[in-house]
């Protein structure tokens, strides 16, 4: 390890990987660090993408899937089963491999890498007597005005961090933060990346084996007794495996925890399963933080709240965050120009930030049904003629009583009323 | 006084209270979670996100009669 790199991104998950790959692809220096022992280890993650929204952003590699997914299983608290048309098709990727494969990318593209570096602060640029990397409460209480200066060049010397126990510094023009639902680095630079309880999606998940279940179907189970406030999901991962997990929200979670649903789940339908995983998570599904770029922070992924709020998937969002941040950070050094880092922001809004304050409304509004109209949405789906059950027939059908966000849902996902 | 506990054996150190900590007051490892007591306010948002329930929240007057174990 140098003492000094142009980039320094916090975190090797797909979003961190990406970032690094895109910026040392285009000459920058870039280290990158993780905390744990090994990338990609344990998998937190449901696992499943949509095929277009992976395609777009990376040469998929056959040994990342586990499984393709030709159909959606909607199933409502009394078993009604919807099955809307996709339009498309997904897989359930094996992240173990994949994660692995995007940090590779990022070495080949000229990147290093690290385990074990436990990042633990930022260096301030000029440090005073009694300054901390942390925040002060003084300090707290202007971060919301913070937020209007995100051009300010006052800027963070580099990162503190224990590498393989010991401490030690680095020095960076520009720090990335893709530290996952922790999302310290933001923190520690004054942007607000908190979660609130209700947007956080508390997860359990096992990966299960000998399980009787579709190959080719995903399933999302709904009710307040299977998954209050979110959804449990079976996805299949071949061979008689599946991803099993429930994600509900914090606000629910106050009742009962997630691990407790998911145990009762598995318990019933598949008691006769080899548990392979146990695993805890949790997902950030709010809107994407106010300030992406902070003078020389900028925060990608989880971190940044890059999530679909609506389905709690965020590895391709996640990617397209560290990619847009990355060549932003490219042209910023050729540049020698940080200002250009504020394209980032305004691409990732319209490529993407946009749309998921769309589905955020959408998902403060269908949060809160009762088991009963679920299982209404489910019947009145039914109801519909084969070829207008997609999954926008059964966004329509369930806000129904909410034209205006019908409306917003079209406007924004380019959509005709028709379709 | 800290009445937040964590289950000694129990945490998966998935970040899950990390992340709606608004007080960054939890040190998160690859293997090692702590509460920094100094900035904790007892808010128990963490206690209540907890997918594996390792964070308990003991009530004023049962805090003062145990050791803490974290």
């Amino acid at each position: 390890m140098k003492e000094r790199y142009d980039v320094v991104v916090v975190g090797a998950g797909p979003a961190g990987s990406t970032c690094a790959r895109f910026a040392a692809a285009r000459g920058a220096s870039v280290l990158v660090l993780e905390k744990d022992r090994d990338v990609g280890m344990p998998v937190r993650c449901g696992e499943a993408v949509s095929n277009r929204s992976l395609e777009k952003i990376v040469d998929i590699d056959p040994r990342w899937i586990a499984a393709t997914i030709k159909r959606f299983r909607l199933i409502s608290p009394s078993g009604h089963v919807v099955e809307p048309d996709l339009g498309g098709y997904g897989y359930v990727l094996e992240r173990r491999i994949f994660d692995y494969d995007l940090a590779r990318l990022a070495v080949e593209a000229g990147a290093e890498l690290h385990t074990k570096s436990y990042v633990d602060g930022l260096l301030p640029r000029n440090p005073e007597p009694g300054t901390t990397t942390d925040m002060s409460s003084e300090e707290k209480e202007t971060s919301s005005a913070a937020k209007d200066r995100s051009d300010d060049s006052s800027g963070w010397r580099g990162v503190s961090l224990q590498w393989k126990g010991e401490p030690r510094t680095v020095e960076a023009r520009i720090i990335v933060g893709a530290d996952g639902v922790e999302s310290r680095v933001g923190k520690w630079a004054g942007i607000d990346t908190t979660t609130h309880m209700r947007d956080m999606e508390t997860c359990a998940q096992m990966t299960l084996s000998n399980v009787d279940l579709e190959e080719d179907a995903c399933e999302f189970y709904f009710g307040n007794d299977t998954a209050p406030m979110g959804y449990l999901w079976v996805f299949p991962k071949g061979r008689g495996m599946a991803n099993v997990g429930v994600g509900i929200s914090g606000m629910a979670s106050k009742q009962k925890a997630a691990i407790r649903y998911l145990q009762e789940f598995v318990e019933r339908r598949y008691p006769g399963a080899g548990v392979l995983t146990t695993v805890a998570g949790g997902v950030p599904c709010a809107t994407t933080v106010d300030t992406l770029v902070k003078g020389n922070i900028v925060l990608v992924g989880d971190a940044a709240h890059q999530v679909n709020p609506m389905s709690g998937g965020g590895i391709t969002s996640g990617m397209i965050g560290g990619k847009l941040a990355g060549e932003a950070i490219a042209r910023a050094l050729e540049k020698n120009d940080l200002s250009l880092l504020n394209e980032y922001p305004k691409q990732w809004r319209k490529e993407v930030g946009a749309k998921h304050d769309t589905y955020y409304r959408m998902k403060a509004a269908v949060y809160k049904f009762p088991d009963e109209t679920l299982d209404d949405i489910a019947v009145n789906v039914l109801k519909l003629r084969e070829d207008k059950r997609t999954i926008w027939g059964v966004f329509k059908t369930a806000l129904r009583h909410q034209p205006a966000l019908v409306w917003e849902m079209m406007k924004t996902f380019g959509l005709r009323p028709s379709a | 006084m800290l009445l937040i506990e964590i289950k000694p054996n129990t945490c998966d150190f998935c970040g899950c209270c990390v992340g709606v900590c608004p007080e960054d007051a939890i040190e998160l490892q690859e293997a090692h979670i702590s509460i920094i007591e100094e900035r904790c306010t007892n808010c128990a948002k963490c206690v209540w996100v907890c997918p594996f329930e390792v964070l308990v929240f003991n009530k004023p007057e049962k805090a003062g009669a145990r050791e803490r174990t974290v």
